[in-house]
């Protein structure tokens, strides 16, 4: 079997052609491998879990192609990054669709609020754009990246731990929202690091690097 | 401090050239796509959007390629539109390395496949846009065109945008077909009748002359985004000039 440093796990949710290219940027001579065969992700040094679209499609498509055990095993094993709702995956339950996620995290995905007022205009669902990121605790792979970057936020939803202790990132929309939790060898964010420019790619390097 | 408002530069696409058209017209040749994508990005852009303004089956293959080889070289999102008439195509251009999907005149033949395409890939990633003109023979003030501005649909603007938006759009791009190439600023009577009627972000787009254009898109016309092509592609502004100057102006930037 080939050697893989970093498996992104394909579930045909993803704009994965944009996550492993930007890996590949940040990771050079590495090999990164775009797979839904659970051997292959059972076997890579690191794991990228994408996700886009609804989450309800999501668990459904991660079922059907029996990846699910593969993303525990990888979760609870190596260096693993969920980005999107490939973090949102990680909870109990959302309100998308009234699903269950994977239950690592305890708590719950909820929907923004409509008719809430921002700037004295009316908030705009999907929270789509490039918003501060507040490093709510430290961590390895803030390294290099200041305190309230911008990165690249578009979703409806977003995670609420039970567990404070999990947060290390907070973003505003207009109030706080956890968007990185972090535990053990798990970093999962609500924005896409992968368009995130110069922001995004530290923190993919950061990732590619870290030895939790 | 919050959320920033966008800066999009528009390429369209014909033949793998990036144009710039007058009226929907004329087109000028304004360059190579992954070198222009490359200098917004370097120049601070917060999205890229390609129009394939020609497309038809003979080079759908082309756009996809300047996608990927953009998706190589280019880490912010980017949005394609042209010539979307079905879900498939949304799934190659995402594969392509599109971020978002923009979907005009078959969202008005076919409204279904803008509600089949966002409950497939997910709201996120599809953007309706809206070309519009101020019109005096019907009961609203806009009316929506396809076919790149040629046929009338009789369709109100805004309650248009509000069924692309009910059907599951998760971002509207609205055009001044008006104002579009003249250079004398955006719609945004239009834009504000739209985005106080719609959840959504709203990217205004079409008619963009100077900067004070861009500032009065957001804080008079209430969008969330602002495009514009020729100031940035001939080089009279670049978008970090256009971003400094929103920030003075009390609007929020990523700089």
């Amino acid at each position: 079997m080939r050697k893989i440093d970093i498996a992104v796990v394909d579930y045909g949710m993803g704009n994965l052609r944009s996550v492993s290219k930007a890996v590949e940027h940040v990771a050079q001579g590495k090999s990164v491998v775009v797979t839904s065969a659970p051997a292959e992700i059972q076997q890579s040094e690191r794991v990228i879990f994408p996700g886009q679209g609804a989450m309800p499609d999501c668990m459904r498509e991660l079922d059907s192609r029996k990846l699910r055990d593969s993303i525990l095993h990888a979760a609870a094993n190596k260096p693993f990054l969920g980005i999107c709702i490939g973090m949102q995956l990680l909870f109990e339950h959302s309100e998308e669709g009234d699903t269950l996620g994977l239950g690592l995290f305890k708590g719950d995905v909820k929907r923004f609020t409509a008719n809430q007022m921002l700037n004295d205009e009316k908030l705009k669902i999907p929270h789509m754009g490039w918003n501060q990121v507040y490093q709510s605790k430290p961590h390895a792979l803030w390294q290099n990246i200041d305190e309230a970057t911008r990165f690249y936020h578009v979703h409806s939803y977003y995670a609420e731990p039970i567990d404070h202790a999990l947060v290390v990132g907070e973003t505003a929309y207009p109030k706080r929202f956890c968007s990185v939790v972090a535990q053990d060898n798990i970093f999962a964010t609500q924005f896409h690091v992968e368009k995130s420019a110069q922001a995004g790619l530290q923190l993919l390097r950061n990732f590619v690097y870290w030895k939790p | 401090m919050g959320l920033a408002k966008r800066i999009i530069p528009c390429l369209d696409v014909t033949d793998g050239r990036v144009v710039k058209g007058i009226n929907f017209l004329e087109l000028r040749d304004a360059g190579d796509p992954v070198e222009i994508a490359k200098r917004y990005d370097d120049q601070g852009a917060d999205e890229l959007t390609f129009l394939d303004i020609t497309a038809s089956s003979d080079n759908r293959g082309l756009i996809l390629h300047i996608i990927e080889q953009v998706a190589s070289q280019v880490f912010i999102p980017l949005t394609v539109g042209g010539g979307v008439r079905e879900v498939e195509d949304v799934r190659r251009l995402l594969n392509a390395g599109a971020d978002k999907v923009s979907i005009n005149t078959t969202a008005v033949l076919n409204p279904k496949m803008v509600q089949d395409a966002a409950a497939r890939f997910g709201s996120q990633c599809i953007v309706v846009a809206i070309d519009a003109k101020k019109v005096d023979n019907q009961p609203f003030e806009w009316e929506v065109f396809t076919h790149g501005g040629r046929k009338a649909t009789g369709l109100d603007a805004v309650k248009w945008a509000q069924h692309m938006v009910n059907l599951g759009a998760g971002e509207l791009l609205v055009t001044s077909m008006d104002r579009d190439g003249t250079k004398i600023g955006f719609n945004n009577p239009l834009n504000r009748a739209i985005s106080d009627a719609v959840d959504v972000p709203l990217i205004a787009s079409g008619g963009v002359g100077n900067l004070q254009h861009l500032v009065d898109g957001v804080t008079i016309g209430g969008a969330d985004a602002v495009l514009a092509a020729s100031i940035f592609h001939y080089g009279e502004y670049t978008v970090q000039q256009a971003k400094e100057y929103m920030r003075n102006h009390h609007i929020e930037v990523r700089l």
